[in-house]
């Protein structure tokens, strides 16, 4: 798209999503924020069960009970999303935002054709726009992910697509309204080595073509390097740290960061190098520790680290940290001193 | 498909000539003889009256000679019900009271089940979902005699009340409308619980997160593509369920007295009315099959990733 807009796309500010279960309130977020403009493509980096896809589905209004925003704001193109109706929620899926999902198996509905599916996409949005047409472009689009023969496989059913193949389909439908932002959950997770290098290739191709922002939900370092522009690493419901790609990758501050880092297999690595795992398990979010929720598993864990949680630490260019180790680098900072 | 039909057909000439040799066995084994009445008739006219149906013959030969007559399309004649009466006719006379009752209770049961099941399964965990819980428990757990002997007491009058206890062909619909509610309820109960568990199942599915994320409204995500996915199961299960509701039928013709085929065949067994029983029995059977041929192209219908050809049996 021509109309390349400067500016903030997305902001979400200190949000905070919980889930009431018979247990008890799981804090599944608490309290994230970050910034995405125009065109930007941040990975949002953690293991499983760190709040990654709840905040994308809160994004997307589709956080199913006993999920709950609790707090803060999302803003998207200068609309608050948190404070629209059901209805104004219904439009702004698929035409503003679009998401896709980590199992294209699945995500497919299997007794519709794909023509179909991508052309109820369109016709969502575009009422007026007469079916014939929409077929149009829905194989214009297909063509556009790079399948073959479009017009033979918008008759076909989902099964006689390979996973990759559904993956192309699911950006296909998703990128068919011109979305200012896609939301990527782990899009490449269930996929084999070779295909996910394709699907990557492909949503970076399609990224600078429609100037869109994407946010890429993932727990593989590897493709962040690959697509991202900055990169957010999520720990227990918390962003610990977030920066320029380059950043997190060659200055990482957080020892969370650290230990993702070290426990990824390296091309340059001597021959008979192990991968150094992260110690310990997640935390059990039904009862978070007080201070740092990384401290327990944490190797330069100190007194402080476990009674309160640290604030962020500039770091310079966007890049910031929660960890006390900065704090007390910085050890002539008035804040470390109020704060211990 | 041509192929797929024609095994469907040998298989089902087969599983018919079995239950045909089961039945006549198993009826040859209950004592008595169609000849029993009050008045014992005399030992020359019962062996006159074997003779003449060719029940003097040795089993083996019985079952031989009929199977040979049914190849030609003669299902024998009855021997004591509607004496010399040939078993086909009385078929043709009855089946249609039968089926008229059948198709309009599997009718109101899917008609009322599915959405009902559907309701169930979006207000899952209220009071509604309770409710309909709580119905259709007590639903499956009555056999038919009993809704059909309730509906009876509670609600059946003479020939001029809204719904009369005797069926009579010329009182018209209002004399269907019972025996059509009792015959419907299981399978009605039974498919809203089968449908509430697969449409839940369905909606937890990630092609219903697709479709919210398109932006598709609600009525689209739910009847569209939750629905269609949830047919499925429901489809599988009516199969059986035509064969529960010709079976069902039986008590419930008894009940509201309809002279329907359900009716008959308790009472040829009761009279030993051997080649109706035999008649009746094949025709069941045959019809069971055939329904379920229906079915599995329905399946094929609702669901593309079914072939009939590979895994057809």
């Amino acid at each position: 798209m021509d109309n390349k807009k400067e500016g903030k796309l997305l902001e979400v500010k200190d949000l905070k999503v919980s889930f009431f279960t018979p247990a008890g309130e799981v804090k599944a977020v608490g309290g994230i924020s970050y910034d995405l403009n125009y065109g930007e493509v941040m990975g949002i980096v953690g293991e499983s069960g760190s709040g990654k896809s709840v905040e994308a589905y809160s994004i997307m209004g589709l956080l199913q009970s006993p999920g709950k925003v609790i707090g803060g704001s999302i803003t998207f193109e200068g609309e608050d999303v948190l404070a629209k109706s059901k209805e104004e929620m219904t439009d702004f899926r698929g035409k503003k935002v679009s998401m896709i999902f980590q199992n294209p198996m699945t995500c497919l509905n299997p007794v519709y054709t794909v023509g179909n599916q991508l052309v109820e996409a369109l016709r969502a949005h575009n009422k007026d726009i007469s079916v014939s047409d929409a077929k149009k472009r829905a194989m214009e689009m297909l063509e556009l992910v790079g399948i073959n023969n479009v017009e033979k496989r918008m008759k076909q059913y989902p099964h006689e697509f390979s996973g990759g193949m559904r993956q192309r389909v699911m950006i296909a439908m998703g990128l068919i309204c011109h979305p200012q932002l896609l939301i990527a959950d782990e899009p490449t997770t269930a996929l084999d080595v070779t295909i996910q290098a394709q699907i990557l290739e492909l949503m970076k191709e399609l990224q600078k073509k429609t100037h869109m922002g994407i946010i890429f939900i993932t727990h593989n370092l590897g493709v962040v390097a690959e697509i991202c522009d900055k990169v957010s690493v999520m720990y227990a419901g918390k962003i610990v740290e977030q920066g320029k790609v380059n950043d997190i990758f060659y200055s990482p501050s957080h020892p969370y960061t650290n230990g993702l880092l070290r426990s990824m297999p390296r091309v340059d690595a001597e021959e008979y190098e192990r991968l150094i795992p992260i110690d310990g398990t997640p935390v059990d979010m039904l009862n978070p520790p007080e201070g740092c929720p990384f401290a327990p598993r944490c190797e330069h864990c100190m007194q402080i680290c476990l009674r309160k949680m640290p604030p962020y630490f500039e770091l310079g260019d966007g890049h910031r940290s929660a960890c006390w180790l900065l704090a007390k680098q910085k050890s002539e900072s008035k804040e470390a001193e109020s704060n211990g | 498909m041509a192929k797929y039909t024609l095994k469907r057909l040998i298989m089902a000439i087969l599983t018919l000539l079995l239950v045909a040799c089961l039945t006549f066995l198993l009826m040859n084994s209950i004592p008595g003889s169609p000849w029993v009445s009050e008045k014992a008739p005399s030992q020359a006219t019962l062996d006159a009256l074997n003779a003449k149906y060719g029940l003097d013959k040795p089993l083996i030969v019985q079952l031989g000679k009929y199977l040979e007559n049914i190849l030609k399309g003669d299902l024998g004649v009855s021997l004591k019900m509607q004496q010399n009466r040939p078993v086909l006719d009385i078929i043709k006379e009855m089946f249609p009271v039968s089926a008229k009752i059948g198709v309009f209770a599997l009718l109101w049961a899917i008609l009322v089940g599915v959405p009902l099941g559907c309701l169930a399964a979006y207000n899952r965990g209220k009071w509604l979902d309770s409710l309909l819980r709580i119905i259709c428990t007590i639903g499956v757990s009555m056999p038919s005699f009993v809704v059909a002997s309730l509906l009876l007491t509670g609600l059946g009058g003479n020939d001029q009340s809204m719904f009369p206890t005797i069926f009579k062909a010329s009182l018209g619909v209002k004399s269907y409308v019972l025996p059509c509610f009792a015959l419907g309820v299981y399978p009605m109960c039974y498919i809203s619980r089968q449908a509430r568990s697969a449409m839940l199942d369905s909606l937890g599915q990630d092609y219903i997160k697709t479709a919210r994320a398109k932006g598709l409204k609600n009525t689209a995500v739910i009847f569209k593509h939750a629905l269609r996915n949830a047919l499925i199961p429901v489809i599988t299960y009516l199969g059986p369920q035509i064969a529960f509701v010709l079976c069902g039928g039986f008590v419930v013709e008894s009940v509201f007295s309809v002279p329907g085929l359900g009716r008959y065949f308790v009472q040829s067994i009761l009279n030993r009315d051997y080649p109706l029983i035999m008649g009746t029995t094949i025709f069941l059977a045959a019809f069971i099959i055939l329904m379920n041929f229906v079915v599995d192209i329905l399946y094929k219908v609702v669901d593309p990733r079914i072939t009939l050809e590979e895994g057809g049996n």
